[in-house]
């Protein structure tokens, strides 16, 4: 890989079944949302949640066959974090008072527990959440799809947002399909990912930019091919740390991150497979040509190192 | 020269560094516990002598403090231990007795110089410390009601006074106000009316079958908006001063969106208690004084609120109570002198009125009934018990004379002061809620589990900080260093600026900040590996280093600008906890962008420029060695 500059790695001959694997994957994860949907969180649903911490790890068939008997409905008991830590979550919701009576129920049957976190969310105000984030998620595709649109070039924008919504599709799948549960936490990882996958994806089309302008020969794949290799090491560098923060975050940070670590996780590295076959492929597909690149006369774009380069778009808005 | 930054570059690096230290220095130190002692009211100041006295009975109960201040017009108590503060709470509150609050508290402990430059420490959020959350939303539907119903008894009014006769005039389902009259020429002159003195209202016109002339009255949507407004406001003052009434320390009162309301309360875990009082309704009563020879079963005597050795005796009978104030405002009259406006509702004038015409000369009260709990020893099965009770307090907080005969605009005067004034058209208002309130979430969360999230928050930072490091250092050397002071560096940064727009750091927060750690080592990564190609290429290292800083320069800016705005959009749409985590991407964007950038190459510049170099540090075969 260190002396990757001379011999392009052929990344683009792989790319009909990169193509076919994405929009398997896409397809799978949508047909999986259709049918499973997401195990949305309190955040989202409306409803009541109750952590208790217990002196010892308690028998969980037990604790639900205790709120059964008690009268309650569709309820979820699951552990959270630790062995002697339970959650329960609730549908039912505008009876505040429900954590309290949940602990004396419990209590009542012999428990020794603490209750240590309840929370409550109306169901209007889930769907709320539900419709704003949806609504925040496609804004950001469109400011992305406008931004690089105009730094770049419109073809360009299209190849920076599709694998965006490849991602955050991929990871909705795999959350729909393991029934991890989809909280606020998760959405801002999401976002993240967005984020992140972009970052990557625009250092890669900045490459291809510059390669195209530089190289005068070769065909799009062959630029394409250089740039993929000569960014390589950054792009497994980067991923590479920021993956590291994301394990230490997800072994050590406690239950509250963790399936925002989980969403991360699976984020980057599907972000960094999507700004290569993803990307870079449908720069390939779309057609761009090396006319597409060219910089106005007047700017000569070669060489011009010995004075500070003046950030394009100063010139360009 | 290649590689010189000029001295005014390095010194405004240097100067900005500073400051940033500076300003990240106050979280270095831990908050205090500390017990805070406010007066109940606001007029009340805790003396040193009250200071004293709550100091030597924590001392008497073996309860160490650390250090005492009075900051007029609340004092502070520091103590040692989170058990220490609990255990001093109830025990102060019992000896300073119901004209002081104390509160639990965390106390800066941020050194004077430091405080003095307005550096102080970054706020925790509830997940980290503990607390209550609640979202209440506004019934805002029932606040337009409410307030249309009042117009449409005020328009009635006028149309009787100017003799033009009407049908109908009540508020519809539809929210409009709905009058039919007899002749096109009677329509024309109430149109005339409501243009000059209701021109919040859009008039629409139309006949009915039976011929007779209608005329539709629709609120503007800039009047609605107002209303609504003014609905939320008066329910967030409201709320506010119950808050107060807990008595917790730095409460979040906020309002969120068109008709929300957050109450953050840190430190509270009842929640039963906190809904009592947030759902509590104080509320005013309006009577007249008792004449000197009615009987004592029609009267009743009340003390004074600011003098309560002072009493009057008032009639039984309640003219109006606070449900009725629809709105009132401090204001002055013609001489200067403070006054109270008040507006009553539609039957509030109505009964205000006929009241007060034949009670011309005779003083009229506004009576204050406050809803309270507090805590009472009790005998409960013969063991002494802590009992919360609830308590009605009923005071008067103004007498005065009837002027003349009062309708649903009138004022009170004979105030001491401004001061004064402001706060009877508070209570006035925060005595009745605009709109009813709904709970709509709700958020407990233990002290043990903020503890247990800033731990295992504060280890995953830190594990994956030193493993970038680790890692950097392995793959870059002598840049890898470079790249890991611009990391510890921007780490400062974000602290401090956090620090300095008080932003609050909740757990999103931590995990944007890590986020952030693993993303702002990619603009370093990006000129590395691009200083590297250079050399491979064959350039000279000076040039290389020029090379790579200002070609990687301009995907650094993109990528960088692109995430700026899905975080901005973030901040922008999302709510709590997304809020959180887009305010730590931001600020570690920007941050990150200055010390990669800026800060990296000064230290590369500093080590590597103006002299001859044949060989970098930079880790790898490179292809010219």
């Amino acid at each position: 890989m260190r002396d990757s500059n001379r011999e392009p790695i052929n990344f683009m001959s792989f790319r009909r079944v990169a193509s076919v694997i994405s929009i398997l994957a896409v397809v799978l994860s949508i047909v999986v949302l259709g049918m499973r949907g997401l195990n949305l969180g309190l955040d989202f649903t409306g409803g009541t949640s109750v952590e208790f911490a217990y002196e010892q790890a308690p028998d969980l068939e037990n604790v639900r066959q205790i709120l059964e008997d008690k009268g309650y409905e569709d309820f979820v008991v699951q552990n959270f974090g630790a062995e002697t830590e339970v959650l329960v979550r609730l549908r039912e919701d505008l009876n505040d008072d429900l954590a309290r009576e949940l602990t004396a129920d419990l209590r009542d049957a012999g428990q020794q527990l603490e209750m240590v976190r309840a929370e409550f969310v109306g169901s209007q105000v889930g769907d709320e959440l539900k419709e704003q984030s949806g609504l925040g998620m496609l804004l950001a595709l469109f400011v992305v799809l406008v931004y690089v649109g105009m730094r770049f070039q419109f073809k360009f924008g299209i190849a920076s947002v599709v694998p965006l919504a490849h991602d955050v599709i991929i990871v909705l799948g795999l959350f729909s399909l393991f029934q991890w549960n989809f909280d606020l936490s998760v959405l801002a990882a999401l976002l993240a990912v967005i984020g992140y996958s972009l970052n990557d994806t625009i250092v890669v089309a900045d490459r291809i930019r510059e390669n195209f302008r530089k190289l005068r020969t070769g065909s799009t794949q062959d630029v394409i091919n250089q740039s993929v290799t000569e960014t390589l090491s950054r792009t497994l560098n980067t991923s590479g740390t920021t993956l590291v923060v994301l394990l230490s975050l997800f072994f050590l940070g406690g239950e509250a991150i963790h399936n925002f670590s989980v969403a991360l996780i699976i984020g980057v590295v599907v972000g960094t497979y999507s700004s290569i076959y993803v990307s870079a492929n449908l720069v390939v597909s779309l057609g761009v040509t090396r006319e597409d690149m060219l910089v106005p006369a007047k700017e000569n774009a070669k060489d011009q190192p010995e004075e500070e380069e003046k950030p394009e778009w100063l010139d360009r808005m | 020269m290649l590689n010189k930054f000029p001295l005014w570059k390095n010194l405004l690096i240097l100067v900005a560094l500073i400051v940033g230290f500076v300003y990240a220095l106050p979280n270095l130190y831990p908050d205090d516990y500390a017990l805070q002692i406010t007066g109940a009211r606001s007029s009340t100041q805790v003396s040193e002598s009250v200071l004293d006295r709550a100091v030597s009975v924590l001392e008497d109960k073996g309860i160490e403090v650390k250090q005492s201040s009075l900051n007029p017009p609340d004092a502070l108590i520091r103590v040692n231990s989170a058990e220490a503060q609990l255990e001093g709470r109830p025990l102060l509150q019992k000896t300073l007795g119901e004209r002081y609050l104390v509160a639990l508290n965390m106390a800066e402990s941020t050194p004077d110089w430091l405080r003095s430059i307005g550096a102080g420490p970054m706020k925790l959020g509830l997940d980290l410390r503990g607390g209550v959350h609640f979202l209440l939303e506004v019934d805002m539907d029932e606040a337009v009601e409410k307030r249309l119903s009042v117009y449409a008894s005020e328009i009635k009014r006028k149309l009787r006074e100017e003799r033009i006769r009407y049908r109908g005039g009540d508020v519809t389902d539809d929210g409009d106000i709905v009058m039919e009259f007899r002749s096109e020429s009677a329509r024309e002159s109430a149109a005339d009316l409501m243009q000059d003195e209701y021109n919040q209202f859009r008039l629409r016109e139309s006949e009915t079958d039976d011929g007779a002339f209608q005329m539709e009255l629709l609120l503007s949507d800039v009047e609605t908006k107002k209303i609504q407004d003014y609905a939320l406001e008066q329910n967030l003052t409201t709320i506010r001063n119950r808050v107060n009434e807990l008595g917790v320390a730095e409460p979040l009162v906020q309002r969120q969106g068109q008709d929300r309301i957050v109450v953050e309360l840190p430190g509270v875990q009842d929640t039963a208690q906190a809904k009592r009082v947030l759902g509590a309704t104080a509320n005013l009563e309006f009577r007249l004084e008792a004449r000197q020879d009615a009987s004592s079963a029609e009267t009743q005597t009340f003390p004074f609120r600011d003098q309560p050795n002072r009493t009057a005796r008032l009639e039984r009978e309640i003219i109006v109570t606070g449900e009725n104030v629809a709105n009132a405002q401090q204001a002055f009259d013609q001489n200067g002198q403070p006054q109270v406006n008040i507006t009553m509702d539609g039957p509030g004038g109505d009964r205000m009125l006929r009241a007060t015409r034949d009670a011309v000369g005779r003083s009229m009260a506004v009576l204050f009934i406050q809803y309270d709990t507090e805590e009472v020893e009790k005998r409960v099965d013969g063991e002494l018990k802590m009992v919360e009770e609830r308590t009605v307090d009923r005071s008067i907080i103004s007498l005065a004379t009837i002027q003349s005969a009062l309708g649903s605009n009138f004022r009170i005067t004979g105030l001491d002061s401004t001061a004064e004034a402001a706060e009877l058209a508070l209570l006035l208002r925060a005595g009745s809620l605009a709109a009813p309130m709904y709970f709509v979430q709700e958020r407990t969360i233990g002290p043990s589990l903020g503890q247990k999230n800033i731990d295992a928050g504060l280890m995953s930072v830190t594990a994956g900080f030193v493993l970038v490091l680790l890692y950097m250092l392995a793959y870059y050397r002598f840049f890898g260093v470079v790249a890991n002071a611009a990391l510890a560096l921007n780490l400062m940064l974000l602290v401090a600026a956090m620090s300095i727009l008080s932003a609050t750091l909740t757990l999103p927060g931590i995990a944007g900040i890590v986020l952030t750690v693993g993303m702002a080592v990619d603009a370093n990564v990006l000129i590395f590996e691009r200083i590297k190609e250079e050399i491979r290429q064959g350039m000279p290292p000076q040039k290389a280093i020029h090379a790579g800083y200002s070609r990687a320069f301009v995907s650094i800016v993109d990528a960088n600008i692109t995430t700026l705005l899905v975080a901005v959009i973030l901040f922008a749409m999302g709510t709590g906890p997304v809020k959180g985590f887009a305010v730590t991407l931001c600020i570690g964007i920007l941050t990150s962008m200055f010390t990669a950038l800026l800060v990296s190459r000064a230290i590369v510049n500093l080590t590597y420029g103006g002299r001859n170099v044949s060989k970098l540090a930079i880790g790898g075969k490179l292809a010219h060695a």
